[in-house]
């Protein structure tokens, strides 16, 4: 008894545990009783918005716009001129960059005609020989890190170029460069703007909460219709989902400028310009750089979801690969997206980290050494070409371009390995399989399937209250209403089903794994490395070896979510018991407490909440990994949202099935993150 | 005291601070009109409203060094940030330079910031993307100056404050003595009249910041700046000092000389705050010394009527005789005896007092 009085929390969560299991008893199992199902008022809501934004295309605002064609004036609506001209611009410019690097003829096409091509066979844009982007490569790398980056860029490109990926790796790669800086420049804009005016940021802040917690594919649907399909409708989608990142970081970077420095600007006399120019912008350059190489890897992360709405690259080979079952060019196409998304994200960071250099009194040479090896590799690639040109006269030249497929393949290696490991553990994989499915996702699904909204809501409103107190409750009340009242909670039981086994197993694995390797500084740097190495593949990445060994089935989702979910488990408990300051060890052990007496009652509580944190991560990448999943098919919010992209009317659907993704995400972050911050505070870690 | 009241009249004011009050929270303004000039700060807190300065009035004279004292919290920097114009007042008026501050709109302020003031900070402020010398041409190259001038003007500044060989170095490379010197570098590249420095030396320690109030001594006597000077150490004040204001929660509670404010302190905070201060410290030679006495037999020594206290007693306890006191011309005003001097080292108060 002295106990529970001493413990409030203890009594409040036996009390919040009965009514909800007495709910769960109690409400019986029927369609009309709105204690176990919501009826689905907001049934609508997805033909509202998918006929507004139908009306915003199609019929809104009409105008005169002259038509070269007909030599004529017609009525077209403006919404949808506006849409056309962006992604006209977008197209030109992909075209442009894609162009540099694989040669064409599109953008001298879009400044001449057809015909001027057809009677001037030299109107061609050559395209760079590989060995000249590969040297450059390294080149950079040099100047940005030194020897290891220098090795590192040059291994990458040279991969690509080895095993025949060359053509769709820079695809990508010009997909990346458009998308990166329009997000960067947008995030930048908007981060500045929140940083101005207070309401600004009051406006973004949820905003960005939902875009960050949208599944990437919701973001597709929408995007069709407003642009079409096609390499600009993709890299529009992506500068959608890679610009909220830099919006936070470069807000944050901004706020956390000392005072003294701020002051320090205007009291030299800046103007508001100036203070935010040059002041305000390069004291916060790090976090800004940061956020420069987050959109890199977001961008990065949505080459493969975006092939969905035609975008061209790696990401359409490897869902063709994929779809076909060919695991083995699926994994070789894996491979050239790691290395790309390695390499962009060490150059990025490196560059974040660099100091800027002053050059004082450096000779012309030393000054301008990187643009002259720069242009020696230049002319040394383009020679290189010419004398390809001579040897490989019939078939091609392998000096200039390396053609799709035509390189070195371990395919066959792949596919044979594949091949071998089903012949041989078959009998063991499907067991397990099975075992997983029958045993403990059929079960645990029903569980879910079987609660009454009523104590769903009890649940989840109970623990916010508990944890985080009653603005916090309402906030949640708030989210599962919304799903509760659209047509989709069923499916959300079952994403939430999913995701929550997985995040279950991933936190134990997690913490074990973070707590064991936190014992040791350098099993730490050890593990932390390998978060970041495994951090930076996109997360369709991770369907690719568990469909090997699983096939197309609800287990290999599962299992490729648990391992991208165990990273932030890990990273974040790692984190938090390494920071646990020295003072208090010491102090721990002049008390003469025993090493696991030490870790039981002085780091676990104090670095508790910052491994919640961790879960917190956990939980929305669980999220993001099931929804994914739904491409080799799950039953749940991902799959009608996969549907929703070649549904005409899947605007207003997929936009309602990516907000309950995402409150679920958010409610579950509320509470978290309001409790763990509050802890943090009350230990006085902050 | 009266005469000197009369010299201060005859100079002329830079700062001019008439009732000038800082309230932080929402609708400050008309809940300190509502209260006509009177502010509890306790009340005010329980309104949800932090009183920073409360209803301060004061001069700084040309080429005076004005340092301001006070505990954490009450308000000293606030009331730079005022006088600065990096907040603004909520109501009071500020003249600076003949011009009321709180009147200049933003294109003036900028102006004014560029070509009058200079501003030192207790965390430097030094901007980490820059060297050195970029970050001592800095409010140089914001008022439009050609990166020539301003790289030469700072490196003028660099060789005043000491640090040449280091001018390439990027702030974080330099000890935090030596960031202050850039910090202080940059706030007199524009040669600015009033010199603003806020707890300057708070953050470094005492060897260092012993070792920085002498060099900003040299530099005050080669520039003659008028500078304000907040401080939370007595005896850096003591050091450096023409005036000091002593602030409490907002307000001044004395303005005076060193001497003025340990001798006749005006509240009961204040008694307490210079309580144990060595007298020998603020005492001037003039105040302890007698009237000259044609029969008496002097040593050798003359000593200059204007030193502390606290640097001549060593030489004066080593003379048998009693010494000359002398006026800047060399006339004699009056002698000193060891004795006296003794009274001041080892007595107490009162006895000190009755010097006087
Ligand atoms: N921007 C602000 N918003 C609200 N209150 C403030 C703000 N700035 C200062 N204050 C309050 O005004 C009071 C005076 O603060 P100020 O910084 O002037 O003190 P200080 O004398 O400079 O102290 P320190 O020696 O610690 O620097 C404090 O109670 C402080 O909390
Ligand atoms: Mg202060």
């Amino acid at each position: 008894m002295d106990y529970l009085t001493k413990h409030p929390k203890t009594v409040q969560f036996i009390i919040l545990l009965a009514v909800f299991f007495a709910l769960c008893f109690a409400v019986s199992p029927s369609e009309s009783n709105i204690l176990w199902r919501l009826p689905p008022l907001l049934k609508q809501l997805p033909y509202i918005v998918n006929d507004s934004v139908r009306y915003l295309m199609f019929d809104w605002m009409p105008i005169q716009v002259y038509d070269a064609l007909i030599d004529d004036y017609e009525e077209k609506p403006l919404f949808r001129e506006m849409t056309r001209t962006v992604s006209s611009a977008f197209l030109l410019v992909i075209n442009f960059i894609r162009e540099i690097f694989l040669g064409g003829n599109k953008t001298i096409v879009a400044f001449t005609s057809w015909d001027f091509i057809n009677e001037n066979p030299w109107a061609r844009w050559p395209a760079l020989p590989w060995t000249v982007i590969v040297g450059w490569a390294i080149l950079l790398g040099y100047k940005l890190h030194g020897k290891g980056l220098a090795v590192l860029a040059g291994v990458c490109t040279l991969y690509l170029a080895v095993f025949g990926q060359w053509k769709p790796s820079m695809e990508t790669l010009s997909f990346v460069l458009i998308a990166a800086p329009v997000s960067v420049l947008l995030g930048l804009v908007l981060g500045i703007w929140a940083f101005k005016r207070k309401y600004a940021e009051t406006l973004l802040n949820p905003l960005l909460n939902v875009a960050q917690t949208m599944p990437h594919y919701s973001y597709l649907v929408p995007v069709i219709v407003l642009f079409g399909v096609g390499d600009h409708a993709a890299a529009i989608a992506t500068i959608v989902f890679a610009t909220p990142p830099m919006v936070r970081l470069t807000l944050l970077g901004l706020q956390k400028v000392p005072a003294d420095v701020v002051d320090a600007g205007m009291m030299s006399g800046c103007t508001a310009f100036q203070l935010m120019f040059r002041v305000l912008i390069p004291t916060a350059r790090r976090d800004i750089l940061i956020g420069v190489n987050q959109v890199v890897m977001q961008c990065l992360a949505m080459t493969v979801i975006a092939s969905f709405i035609g975008a061209q690259g790696l990401g359409s080979n490897l869902m063709i690969a994929l779809n076909s079952l060919r695991v083995g060019t699926g994994i070789e196409i894996g491979v050239c997206i790691v290395l790309i998304a390695v390499a962009l994200d060490k150059m990025s960071l490196a560059w974040a980290n660099k100091q800027t250099d002053y050059f004082a009194d450096l000779s012309f040479f030393q000054r301008h050494k990187f643009a002259l090896f720069a242009a020696i590799v230049f002319v040394v690639g383009v020679i290189l070409a010419y004398i390809g040109a001579l040897v490989f006269r019939d078939g091609f030249n392998y000096l200039y371009i390396v053609p799709h497929n035509k390189g070195v393949t371990t395919a066959p290696f792949w596919q044979a390995t594949v091949d071998w490991i089903w012949d041989t553990f078959f009998y063991m994989l499907r067991t397990f399989n099975e075992f997983l499915i029958t045993s403990v996702l059929v079960p645990m699904k029903n569980m879910y399937l079987a609660m009454p909204v009523a104590a769903t809501f009890v649940l989840m409103m109970g623990i916010g209250y508990i944890l985080a107190g009653i603005r916090q409750a309402l906030i949640i009340g708030a989210f599962l209403l919304f799903i509760a009242l659209s047509e989709y909670w069923d499916r959300a039981l079952i994403t939430a089903y999913i995701a929550s086994f997985a995040v279950i197993v991933s936190a134990v694995f997690g913490i074990t794994l973070g707590s064991i390797c936190a014992q040791n500084a350098t099993a730490s740097k050890v593990i932390l490395l390998i978060c970041d190495f495994f951090q930076t593949f996109p997360s369709f990445i991770y369907l690719i070896p568990v469909i090997m060994l699983f096939g197309i089935t609800d287990t290999s989702v599962i299992i490729a979510t648990i391992v991208y979910a165990t990273i932030p488990a890990t990273r974040y408990t790692v984190e938090g018991l390494r920071s646990v300051p020295q003072v208090l060890h010491d102090a721990g052990s002049m008390l003469g407490v025993s090493r696991l007496q030490r870790w039981v009652s002085i780091e676990v509580p104090l670095a508790f909440p910052h491994i919640m944190l961790g879960i917190n991560q956990t939980v929305i990448f669980a999220l993001f990994m099931v929804i994914i999943g739904a491409f080799i098919g799950t039953t749940d919010l991902g799959q009608l949202i996969l549907k929703a992209i070649s549904d005409p009317q899947g605007t207003g659907i997929g936009l309602t099935l990516g907000l309950c993704v995402a409150f679920i995400g958010l409610a579950v972050d509320q509470i978290i993150r309001t409790w763990a911050n509050e802890r943090k505070k009350a230990l006085g870690l902050d | 005291m009266t005469v000197n009241v009369q010299q201060e009249d005859a100079r002329h004011a830079v700062i001019r601070c008439e009732s000038v009050y800082k309230i932080f929270g929402s609708n400050a303004a008309s809940v300190l009109e509502s209260s006509n000039g009177v502010v509890d700060s306790k009340k005010f807190l329980e309104a949800g409203l932090i009183v920073g300065v409360n209803n301060v009035s004061l001069e700084v004279y040309q080429g005076e060094l004005l340092v301001i004292m006070g505990l954490s919290g009450s308000g000293k920097s606030t009331l730079l940030r005022c006088i600065s114009r990096l907040t603004d007042a909520t109501a009071g008026k500020i003249i600076v330079d003949g011009q009321d501050l709180l009147a200049l709109n933003h294109k003036q302020l900028i102006e004014l910031r560029r070509n009058k003031m200079g501003m030192v900070f207790q965390s430097f402020g030094l901007l980490p993307h820059k060297t050195v010398l970029e970050n001592i041409a800095f409010p140089l190259q914001v008022k439009g100056s050609s990166t020539r001038d301003s790289i030469s003007r700072a490196m003028e500044m660099v060789k005043l404050v000491g640090l040449d060989g280091r001018e390439n170095y990027f702030p974080r490379e330099l000890s935090g003595g030596q960031q202050q010197r850039v910090g202080i570098a940059r706030s007199l590249a524009v040669e600015p009249d009033i010199w603003f420095l806020d707890e300057p030396f708070s953050a470094l320690d005492p060897l260092i910041r012993k070792e920085m109030q002498d060099e900003f001594l040299r530099l005050q006597a080669v520039l003659g700046k008028t500078i304000l000077f907040v401080t939370h150490d007595f005896d850096e004040a003591l050091r450096l000092a023409d005036r000091i204001a002593i602030m409490k929660d907002g307000v001044v509670e004395q303005l005076d000389t060193p001497a003025n404010i340990v001798l006749h302190p005006a509240t009961e905070y204040v008694r307490k705050f210079t309580e144990d201060v060595p007298r020998e410290k603020v005492l001037r030679v003039e105040s302890v010394m007698d009237a000259p006495d044609p029969d008496e037999v002097l040593g050798d020594l003359r000593i200059p009527m204007d030193a502390l206290v606290d640097s001549v007693a060593e030489q004066i306890l080593g003379e048998e005789k009693p010494v000359a006191v002398v006026d800047s011309n060399g006339n004699m005003v009056g002698t000193l005896h060891s004795s006296h001097v003794i009274k001041v080292l080892f007595g107490g108060r009162s006895e000190a007092t009755d010097q006087q």
